[in-house]
C-alpha cells in the first residue's frame, strides 16, 4: 500500500527497479549524506485521506469571515470585483495550470499566445508600449520599476510620493536596500520640484486615498530633470481616465489582481509592468515575442532572453524567474470576455456609488470627505472620534475595523498624521452595504460618547 | 505525440498569417459584447473632463461563445503534467492534485488587509505551515513572504547583508560566492543586493571544488549560495567541509532548495551546515506550476538570522489567537527591529501556501518520505538504462535527477537541443538542455516520484530509439518535431525584431 497517494509505483515496481539498478534499498545511494544527519526523525503529522483533508480545510475556512458574508468596503491595490464564470474555467484548465514556464515553444503555444495577448491588452489597456509577461505582485513590481530607472539614468536617488500605497512604499524600501538607493518621501504636490538629481518620481493615480493627480505635470518636471516618471495606476481606472501612455508616464506599473484574480488572503496575484520602447532592454522578466517556425507558420517564444538571470546572471536586469503566468492569463480572459464595455461598466459602477455614497456620508454631522480635490472609486472621511478603539488589521498595516458588521479601513501613522477611513467600492458593492455603513458612521457622529466597537 | 496540430480553417477570420489560433484581436468585430457587468453611465459626469480618458479604448469586443473556443483551443496546444511526463531536471513537474486546487478556493474570498478577527482560519493555516516547514529542514524560523524562489534568495542575501552590518562588518564584506553549476538566479539575487559575485568551479567527481573555494574565502565573504543536492543531481560529497570553511571565515550559508525533492526525510539541511534554505513550492510540494508561475519560496533560517526575516510575523497569544507582529510596523524604521522589512505587497502567495500545506498534510511524514526515496529510486532506474546510450557527466549515484551528455551525438551532429525536439514527436516533453552550463550538451533528467514504471520504461526506450536514429538517421532527429502544434521556431528572428503586441489589423 502506498503511502504516497500520488505515487504508481507498486511493491513489485519498486523491486524491480531496485533490481535494475543493482541495489537493495534506496539507502544504498546515498552514500554521500553524512551518516549522524541520514534519516532523521521529522515529527510531522501523518497522512489523511482526501475525505478527511477536506473536512480538515473546510473547519479551517469556517474560522475565516469571507468577504462576501456582511458589508465590505476594503480596497485599494486588491479589490472584490466580478469574477465572469468562464474566467477561472478557461485560465485554470490542467493545460495551462500543470505546464512549466514555455522553455519549449513547439509544445507551448497556448502559454505563449496567452501570454503575448495578455501583453498587448495591458499594451492598449495602459497606452504603453510594451508590457512584460508579469512580475510577483504590485509592491515588487514598482521596486523593479525604480530598480529600471536608477540602471537607465545612473542615478542612485529615488523619490516617491506619500499618497502611493503604504505597503508598496515599504516594499521599495526593502529592495533599495539591495543596491544602497536613497529614497525620498513627499507629498505628491512636492514631487516637480523634488526632481533634481533623482532617477524617478513615483506617483500613484488614483492615488491611495482615490484621489485624482495631474500626472502630466510630473512626467514634464521629471524629463525636464533627466528623470523618468513612473506610474501606479489601477487596471479598471484606465477603462476611464487618461492612461500613463498619454500623460508622458515612461514605466507603469500596478497590482493586477482586479482583472479576475479572488483575492486569496494576500496572493497569488500579478504585478503589471509596461513602458517605453526605449526602456525594453531594461526591464526585469519574460516578455513573449512573435515569429514563425520552420514552415513559416506565426508562432510565439519568449524573447530578449539576454536581459534574463538565466542567460546573463549576474548581469542581469533582475532575478525574476518564476512569474505569475497563470494570473497573467487569468487577465488575459478576463479582459476578453469583458470586453471595453464591460470593463467601462464595471470602473464607472465604482466611480457612481463611490460618489453616491460620499454624499450620503459628508452630509452626516461632523463628517467630511477628506479625500484632496476630485477622486475615483474610493475616498477618504473624516469621522468623529474614530481614533477610539481601532484593531490593527495586520498585513497592510492599514487598520481594518468592523463598524457595528461594516469592514471598512482606517489610515493611521503610515500615511502620515491622516486618520480618516477609506471607503472603496467597486461593481460589486450593493446598496444594502452602503445603507449599513451609512448607519454604522451615523452612530458613531450621532454620539460623542460612543466608541467604535472593535473586533476582539 | 498525441497534440491536435490545428490550422484555422477558412472561416472568415482576419489573420493574413497562417496560424493555429487567431488572436483575439483577429476575431474582433465591433458591436459584438457580452454582459456580465453593465450600468453606472452616471460616472462619466463625476470624473472632470480633463482627466478623462481621450482615445477610446481599443479592447477586442467578443461574446463569450467566441472566448472560450479561443482559450480552449489555445490549452489544446500545450503540453502538461496533465498531458503526460514531463521530466524537466530541476523543475520536478511531478503530479498536482485536484484537491488542492478546491480547497484552496475555500479563502479566495478573504481580502489582504482584513481585521485579524476575522482571519483566524488563514492565520493558523499559515503558522503551522511554517512550523512544519521548520521540521522538515531542520531549521528555527520561516517567512512565507517570498513570492518565489528567486525572491527567497533576493530575501536571504538582504538577510546576510543586514545580518552582517548588524556585527560591524557591513563595508568589508563584498563577494557572495557560486558554483559554477548555480542557477542563474543565485548570482543574479547577490548582484541586485550589491554585492561582487566570485564562480567557483567544480571537480571532477561533480562536486563543489574545495580547493578553488578555500582560495576564494577571505574576511571580504558575504556567504556561499549552494545547491544540494546540487544541479548535476549529486549530493555534495563534503558538504560539512564546504559549509565549515565558509563559517570559518565569517559567512553565511545559502541553500537553494530547488532540489529538496530529493531530501523528505532523507536528510535535514540545518544538521548538515545550512543557515538558511528555501523551499520551491511549486516543485516540492506540488503546487501547479501555472505554466511560469505562480510559485512560492518560504525561507527557513537558523536562530542566527531570525531577527532580520522580513516582517509582519505571525506570532501566536497566550489563548492561542494568531497575531500579525505589526504593532510598530508602520512607524519604520523603529517598528521593523533588526528585520529587512517585507519583500512584497501582503503576507505571500496564500493560495499557493494553501496547496502546499494540503499536499504535507495529506502524505504525512510517512508519504513525504516515500516521495522522496520514490523519486530518487526513479531517477536511479532511468539513469541505468541510458548510461549505455548517452554520456554521463559524472558517474555516480544520483538523487532524484541526473545530467546526460549528447557529446557523442553531437559528433554524429546531433545536439542535445535535437534529442529534445525528437523527445516531443515520441510524446514527451524534452528534459532541460544545456544546463548546467558545467556539462556539454546538458541534458539533465527529473521523473519525479509520480511516473508510473510504465511510462519511465517508455521514456528510456524513446531516448534509446533517438541515440539509435542519431547513429543512422541524423537528419530526421534534426527536424524534429514533425507532430507537434508548429516546427522548430525562428527564436533569432523574435530577437532581432521584437513584436510584443498585437498590430490591429487595418
Amino acid at each position: 500500500m502506498n503511502k504516497n497517494p500520488y505515487s504508481s509505483h507498486t511493491d513489485a515496481d519498486r523491486a524491480a527497479m531496485l533490481e535494475r539498478v543493482g541495489i537493495k534499498s534506496v539507502d544504498d545511494l546515498l552514500t554521500a549524506i553524512p551518516k549522524d544527519a541520514l534519516r532523521p526523525k521529522l515529527g510531522l503529522p501523518t497522512g489523511m485521506s482526501e475525505l478527511e483533508i477536506q473536512a480538515h480545510l473546510e473547519s479551517l475556512a469556517a474560522k475565516n469571515r469571507t468577504a462576501g458574508a456582511g458589508p465590505f468596503f476594503l480596497g485599494g491595490p486588491v479589490q472584490r470585483r466580478y469574477i465572469p464564470a468562464a474566467v477561472p474555467v478557461l485560465a485554470l484548465r490542467g493545460e495551462f495550470l500543470t505546464a512549466y514556464t514555455p522553455y519549449q515553444p513547439e509544445v507551448s503555444q497556448g502559454t505563449l499566445q496567452s501570454i503575448f495577448e495578455y501583453q498587448s491588452l495591458i499594451a492598449e489597456l495602459l497606452a504603453m508600449d510594451v508590457a512584460n509577461s508579469s512580475m510577483y505582485e504590485g509592491g515588487s513590481a514598482v521596486a523593479e520599476a525604480a530598480f529600471m530607472a536608477v540602471r537607465s539614468t545612473g542615478r542612485k536617488k529615488v523619490v516617491m510620493a506619500s499618497e502611493v500605497y503604504f505597503e508598496f512604499r515599504r516594499t521599495v524600501h526593502t529592495y533599495a536596500k539591495g543596491p544602497d538607493l536613497e529614497i525620498v518621501e513627499v507629498p505628491a504636490r512636492e514631487l516637480a520640484s523634488a526632481a533634481e538629481g533623482a532617477a524617478c518620481l513615483i506617483v500613484q493615480h488614483p492615488d491611495a486615498f482615490g484621489g485624482l493627480v495631474d500626472v502630466r505635470r510630473i512626467a514634464d518636471a521629471a524629463h525636464a530633470a533627466g528623470a523618468l516618471c513612473i506610474q501606479v495606476t489601477e487596471p479598471h481606472a484606465n477603462a476611464l481616465l487618461e492612461p500613463p501612455g498619454a500623460l508622458g508616464v515612461d514605466i507603469a506599473v500596478g497590482e493586477g489582481q482586479p482583472l479576475g484574480i479572488p483575492m486569496s488572503f494576500g496572493g497569488p496575484y500579478l504585478g503589471i509592468l509596461a513602458c517605453r520602447t526605449a526602456l525594453v532592454r531594461q526591464m526585469p522578466g519574460r516578455v513573449v515575442g512573435e515569429t514563425h517556425d520552420a514552415r513559416g507558420m506565426r508562432g510565439f517564444v519568449n524573447t530578449l532572453q539576454t536581459r534574463e538571470q538565466h542567460i546573463r546572471r549576474e548581469k542581469a536586469t533582475s532575478n525574476i524567474c518564476t512569474n505569475e503566468a497563470i494570473a497573467a492569463i487569468t487577465a488575459a480572459v478576463y479582459l476578453a470576455l469583458m470586453g471595453p464595455q464591460g470593463l467601462g461598466a464595471a470602473a464607472r459602477l465604482g466611480v457612481a456609488k463611490a460618489h453616491a455614497l460620499a454624499h450620503r456620508l459628508a452630509a452626516l454631522p461632523g463628517c467630511s470627505v477628506s479625500t484632496e480635490g476630485d477622486f475615483f472609486d474610493r475616498f477618504a472621511l473624516r469621522v468623529p472620534r474614530l481614533a477610539a478603539g481601532r484593531e490593527g488589521s495586520g498585513f497592510a498595516l492599514r487598520n481594518a475595523l468592523l463598524v457595528g458588521d461594516v469592514l471598512v479601513e482606517a489610515t493611521a501613522a503610515h500615511y502620515g498624521d491622516r486618520d480618516d477611513l477609506i471607503i472603496q467600492c467597486t461593481e460589486m458593492t450593493a446598496d444594502a452595504e452602503m445603507d449599513a455603513l451609512v448607519a454604522a458612521i451615523e452612530s458613531i457622529a450621532a454620539s460623542a460618547r460612543e466608541t467604535v466597537s472593535t473586533a476582539r | 505525440m498525441t497534440i491536435r496540430t490545428q490550422v484555422i480553417p477558412d472561416s472568415g477570420v482576419k489573420t493574413s498569417v497562417p496560424a493555429l489560433e487567431p488572436l483575439l484581436v483577429e476575431i474582433h468585430e465591433e458591436g459584438r459584447a457580452g454582459r456580465h457587468v453593465r450600468g453606472g453611465e452616471e460616472a462619466d459626469a463625476q470624473i472632470p473632463a480633463a482627466f478623462r480618458r481621450k482615445a477610446p479604448l481599443g479592447l477586442p469586443e467578443l461574446t463569450e461563445p467566441q472566448v472560450v473556443r479561443h482559450f480552449t483551443h489555445l490549452a489544446q496546444l500545450n503540453y502538461s503534467v496533465d498531458t503526460g511526463m514531463y521530466p524537466l531536471g530541476s523543475c520536478t513537474m511531478k503530479y498536482s492534485p485536484k484537491i488542492n486546487d478546491r480547497v484552496a478556493s475555500l479563502f479566495a474570498d478573504l481580502h489582504p488587509t482584513q481585521p485579524q478577527s476575522t482571519v483566524q482560519g488563514a492565520l493558523t493555516l499559515l503558522a503551522d505551515l511554517e512550523v512544519m516547514l521548520a521540521k522538515l529542514t531542520g531549521m528555527d524560523a520561516v517567512t512565507l513572504q517570498p513570492a518565489a524562489g528567486a525572491q527567497a534568495e533576493f530575501t536571504a542575501i538582504l538577510m546576510f547583508k543586514a545580518y552582517h552590518q548588524k556585527r560591524g562588518e557591513g563595508a568589508k564584506r563584498r563577494r557572495v560566492i557560486v558554483p559554477d553549476t548555480a542557477h542563474g538566479t543565485n548570482p543574479a539575487s547577490a548582484a541586485m543586493c550589491g554585492f561582487e559575485v566570485t564562480t567557483v568551479k567544480s571537480d571532477a567527481h561533480g562536486n563543489i571544488d574545495l580547493a578553488s573555494l578555500k582560495a576564494a574565502l577571505r574576511d571580504d565573504v558575504v556567504g556561499l549560495m549552494l545547491t544540494n543536492p546540487n544541479t548535476l543531481g549529486l549530493f555534495e560529497e563534503r558538504l560539512r567541509e564546504v559549509c565549515d570553511a565558509v563559517h570559518a571565515v565569517g559567512g553565511l550559508v545559502y541553500g537553494d532548495g530547488a532540489n529538496m525533492n530529493a531530501l523528505l526525510g532523507v536528510a535535514r539541511p540545518g544538521d548538515l551546515g545550512f543557515d538558511c534554505i528555501h523551499i520551491n513550492v511549486h516543485k516540492t510540494f506540488s503546487t501547479p506550476h501555472g505554466a511560469g508561475g505562480p510559485g512560492a519560496g518560504p525561507l527557513c533560517v537558523k536562530e542566527p538570522l531570525r531577527a532580520f526575516l522580513p516582517k509582519p510575523w505571525i506570532v501566536r497569544d497566550d489563548q492561542g489567537r494568531f497575531h500579525l507582529d505589526t504593532a510598530r510596523d508602520d512607524q519604520p524604521p523603529a517598528g521593523l527591529g533588526d528585520s529587512i522589512g517585507r519583500v512584497r505587497t501582503f503576507l505571500g502567495n496564500f493560495g499557493v501556501l494553501v496547496r502546499a500545506y494540503t499536499y504535507m498534510r495529506t502524505l504525512g511524514e510517512e508519504g513525504l518520505v516515500e516521495a522522496s526515496n520514490d523519486a530518487i529510486l526513479a531517477a536511479n532506474y532511468l539513469l541505468a538504462q541510458l548510461r549505455d546510450s548517452y554520456d554521463v557527466a559524472f558517474d555516480r549515484p544520483c538523487m532524484h535527477e541526473f545530467v546526460l551528455s549528447a557529446t557523442r551525438q553531437k559528433k554524429l551532429g546531433v545536439s542535445a537541443l535535437d534529442v529534445g525536439k525528437a523527445l516531443i514527436d515520441e510524446g514527451f516533453h524534452p528534459p532541460t538542455v544545456y544546463f548546467p552550463l558545467v556539462v556539454p550538451e546538458a541534458l539533465m533528467i527529473e521523473p519525479t516520484e509520480t511516473e508510473p514504471r510504465e511510462t519511465l520504461d517508455a521514456f528510456a526506450a524513446a531516448m534509446i530509439r533517438i541515440a539509435e536514429r542519431a547513429k543512422t538517421d541524423p537528419a530526421s532527429v534534426k527536424a524534429a518535431p514533425k507532430n507537434a502544434p508548429l516546427a522548430r521556431l525562428d527564436e533569432v528572428h523574435a530577437a532581432r525584431n521584437p513584436t510584443l503586441k498585437w498590430q490591429r489589423p487595418t
